[in-house]
């Protein structure tokens, strides 16, 4: 166990060395001026210039720049061009609203899409298998923006009912209880439509997943052993398809971080997500940096984590 | 040897067809499958004819770029089918214009992110070992990226034209496609044909293409064709938030983007841009899993 | 006990309904061995299958026939019967042992399903069907039986696995246990130990054996009586010794001289050639 613990820790290093080393050409290598207010501006001093190639390392060798980023974005160095304040701690401080959101949508995709996809391999070749089906690449297409759009029009517009953001402003609320559950109101409606695309997305890959499990020789066994098809099905085939439902974990991960601009953006959640979209419409290339590294590092990291979960649960990777 | 021979009774006929028409034949007797086709040469020949007429100097209905305040904001109509939007612009006519963008950048973006993981796939499956271990490990690490905020930064970066927006697309979604290559040429590679061709001294590129690629298009060929409306979304996005191709030029994603001013009053700006979208995003969608499904040879 | 009239089947596939049994009719008595032999698609293993309805009906198609156990016809009872059937009146042991046990179960645990569901007899408590599985462990010659209870199928041997599933199909008390090519996919060392153990359980239990197999040799002195199938039909059927004797149909006889013998002269060993 400790072997596999060990290997699985030295990967995520390698992977987040190359990690670092892509974030890192990102913004340096691309050809675009890495001044924020143009190599051209007439108004700008050379003085100023030097000063900025200075602070940003930009008059080094190419090594000792991404050596230079990756020390400074550690020790708070690093900071925005907008606020002149470390980018890790802006970052960090919308660390917690990004991960309730990520983290409910990840709980919501995976328990509605574990249950479609088992319901739809249950039925496989018959109409409720082609309808979820269907639905599920409805729910793939549906482009993020518009249906959060929607919705966001629809609730607050239309209904008045108040979604933006955490929390209903301006409003005192009786007790914790009440006060939390507008928090939980204001968080699951983002998360719900964020959960779409990874809940169908997994709800079809569950399916495939059970289909060929079902095709087994042990299910045969189990079939012969007289068990009903509800045991043989949830007991014996799903309990073979843990290895793929974590596993989807670390593909709908990225996805939903991803999404999670838009999402984010639309419903005003003061997440990781809104924080990208401000840093690229303001060109604060040290937060964009920080940013992609951070959130790519946090999905090596739900890796990790779901790799050891799995490992505890399935002996056999133990013994591997 | 003393054997003894049992005749066999007759065999009954066997049909040759090849793997491709067995595809084919599986594909068009799906009736989703027919549909979506339907719908995709719909949209793919409305833009193309959009595209020529332009071309040519004509538009229909209107010109899509030409402004008229006097009739901005108008509801569907007899005249304007789709409405008008804040500078009084023809919505169906900025659609049909924008028509052509979203699939243009389906196209070309999916080709780039298929010549690139195609390439690296089939290094590392073919050789295997060291280069294997250092593709896949830099292909692992480039999955971790949330891709469509790494699409908005490079475009934000290296600012938004079309060939910028096609080529970053493309250069952010080429894992999948390496991943499934290369698991193929894992496969393939060990097959008897292909020893036998190492054996006989066959050059090393040319087993690649000759041999062990057309046998892996299939699944290759599918990969492509899901790709394209996740390339068309990824616009559709950026479009959305100001970073898509850029105005005067319509595409699908700013019209709704130009509509954020005028919620209540313009829902036809939001409901018909979203909904082509939608419905070229699930026509692709449910083609190409149809086809996934007619080429398994499983079911 | 048993009685398979004029069986049909057929699988469905792209290009029609190709047929797999022509009408198989065969019986078996309680308490008897019958054994099933032909080569690899003579249609043995489906008409085992079959029995109990256990081939997936896309894609085989029941054409016809009566599948009589207990005077009851299995291709028309309700599924909530054929499941009491399954397991406590018919067991089965499949070819692949690796395969045929789930692999994240432990065998306590896939023992104990058996015996929870076939054997109202057992108290329901941990230490009494723990004490169960290690007698049926034990009866079919697993060393240190306790030990193994909590092991998953992966940490034993092919050989151990066979008899794991032995001891549970038998877990079951079953009237009839079908064994599919049981021994077809160990070493041949073993083989013989697991044929001669599934002897001596069926006298002791007195439970009637259907033994499918492509192997005549391993028939004699297992089987009281066997049926040759070839292409979907049974082309001879009766008391093993008698067929050995005097067989009728050219292929028993063609099948019969493939049987490699010791102190036989000839260098070459006999083949059929056929094509199916």
């Amino acid at each position: 166990m400790s072997a596999f613990i060990i290997r699985r820790l030295a990967l995520t290093v390698v992977l987040l060395f190359i990690i670092s080393i892509i974030s890192f050409f990102i913004v340096t290598l691309t050809p675009g001026s890495p001044y924020p207010w143009g190599e051209l501006n007439p108004k700008i001093s050379a003085e100023v210039k030097a000063n900025f190639r200075k602070k940003f390392h930009l008059d080094r060798p190419l090594p000792e720049q991404y050596a230079f980023i990756m020390h400074d974005l550690f020790t708070g160095n690093l900071r925005s061009i907008k606020d002149d304040r470390p980018v890790l701690s802006r970052i960090m401080e919308r660390l917690p609203a990004t991960l309730a959101l990520n983290f409910t949508a990840i709980l919501i995709s995976l328990s509605f899409g574990t249950l479609l996809g088992v319901y739809a391999a249950r039925h496989a070749g018959h109409w409720q298998d082609i309808t979820g089906s269907f639905v599920a690449f409805l729910f793939i297409a549906l482009p993020g923006f518009w249906i959060s759009y929607l919705i966001a029009i629809g609730l607050v517009k239309v209904f008045g009912v108040p979604i933006l953001g955490t929390q209903s402003y301006g409003i005192d609320f009786p007790n914790a209880a009440a006060a939390g559950l507008d928090r939980l109101w204001h968080l699951l409606i983002p998360a719900i439509v964020l959960a779409l695309g990874g809940l169908a997305s997994q709800s079809r890959y569950l399916r495939a997943t059970m289909m060929e499990s079902l095709r087994e020789d042990y299910i045969r066994t189990a079939r012969s052993k007289g068990l009903a098809e509800d045991v043989v099905l949830y007991k014996h085939a799903l309990r073979n398809s843990i290895r793929p439902l974590i596993s989807g974990i670390g593909m709908l991960l990225p996805a939903l971080l991803g999404g999670s601009v838009v999402v984010e953006t639309i419903f005003a959640y003061p997440g990781m997500g809104r924080l990208g979209y401000e840093a690229v419409l303001e060109r604060d290339y040290p937060t964009l940096v920080a940013l992609n590294f951070v959130a790519a590092a946090l999905v090596l990291l739900g890796n990790l984590l779901s790799d050891l979960l799995y490992a505890v649960v399935d002996k056999r990777v133990r013994l591997e | 040897m003393s054997t003894l021979a049992i005749t066999p009774g007759a065999l009954g006929a066997v049909t040759q067809e090849t793997p491709g028409a067995r595809i084919l034949r599986r594909f068009w007797g799906n009736p989703i499958a027919r549909i979506s086709v339907v719908i995709i040469l719909f949209f793919a020949l409305t833009a193309g004819g959009t595209a020529l007429l332009g071309a040519l100097g004509h538009h229909w209905p209107y010109d899509p770029n030409l402004t008229n305040l006097d009739q901005k904001l108008l509801p569907p109509s007899l005249q304007h089918w789709l409405g008008t939007d804040n500078l009084g612009r023809d919505v169906l006519s900025r659609m049909l214009n924008g028509a052509t963008i979203s699939l243009t950048v389906g196209l070309i973006a999916v080709a780039v992110s298929l010549g690139i993981g195609v390439i690296v796939g089939a290094i590392a499956g073919y050789f295997g070992g060291l280069t294997d271990q250092i593709l896949m490990r830099s292909v692992d690490a480039l999955i971790c990226f949330p891709t469509f905020f790494l699409i908005l930064t490079a475009v934000a970066i290296l600012g938004p034209s079309l060939i910028n927006i096609v080529v970053i697309i493309g250069l952010v979604s080429w894992t999948g496609t390496a991943r499934l290559v290369r698991g193929e040429f894992l496969t393939i590679r060990e097959t008897e044909f292909v020893k036998s061709a190492r054996v006989l001294g066959q050059k090393d590129w040319k087993i690649i293409f000759r041999h062990i690629l057309p046998n892996a298009s299939a699944p290759i060929f599918v990969t492509a064709v899901l790709g394209i409306p996740d390339a068309i979304l990824t616009e559709a996005g950026l479009s959305f938030l100001g970073f898509g191709v850029q105005p005067p030029q319509a595409t699908w994603g700013n019209i709704i983007a130009d509509s954020k001013t005028y919620l209540l009053e313009a829902w036809w700006l939001i409901l018909f841009p979203g909904f082509a979208i939608f419905i070229a995003s699930l026509a692709f969608y449910l083609a190409g899993d149809a086809l996934r499904e007619a080429s398994n040879s499983r079911s | 006990m048993l009685e398979i009239k004029d069986l049909k089947i057929g699988f469905s596939s792209e290009s029609g309904i190709t047929p797999a049994l022509h009408g198989v009719s065969l019986s078996l008595e309680r308490g008897e061995t019958l054994a099933i032999v032909g080569e690899s698609g003579s249609g043995k293993s489906v008409t085992a299958l079959a029995i109990t309805r256990l081939l997936p009906t896309p894609p085989a198609v029941y054409q016809g026939g009566e599948i009589l156990f207990e005077g009851r016809d299995l291709l028309k009872v309700s599924d909530a019967e054929l499941r009491r059937v399954r397991g406590g009146k018919i067991a089965y042991i499949f070819q692949e042992p690796s395969t045929s046990l789930n692999p994240v179960y432990s065998i306590r645990s896939q023992i104990a399903e058996m015996i929870e569901l076939h054997r109202p007899d057992v108290p329901k408590s941990t230490a009494d069907i723990d004490a169960e599985i290690i007698h049926w462990l034990d009866a079919v010659g697993i060393n240190e039986p306790a030990r193994r209870l909590h092991d998953y199928p992966h940490q034993l041997s092919g050989g151990m696995q066979q008899r794991v599933m032995i001891a549970m199909a038998l877990s079951a008390r079953p009237d009839l246990l079908i064994a599919d090519e049981p021994t077809t996919a160990l070493d041949v060392t073993i083989q013989a130990q697991i044929l001669n153990k599934l002897r001596d359980l069926q006298q002791e239990l007195g439970m009637a054996v259907l033994l499918i197999t492509h192997n005549f040799a391993i028939i004699p002195g297992l089987a009281k009586n066997v049926a040759v199938m070839y292409r979907g039909k049974v082309v001879e059927h009766g008391n093993t010794e008698q067929i050995l004797r005097d067989p009728q149909h050219p292929y028993t006889k063609a099948l019969i001289a493939c049987i490699p013998r010791l102190g036989d002269k000839r260098r070459r060993l006999q083949t059929i050639e056929s094509i199916i």
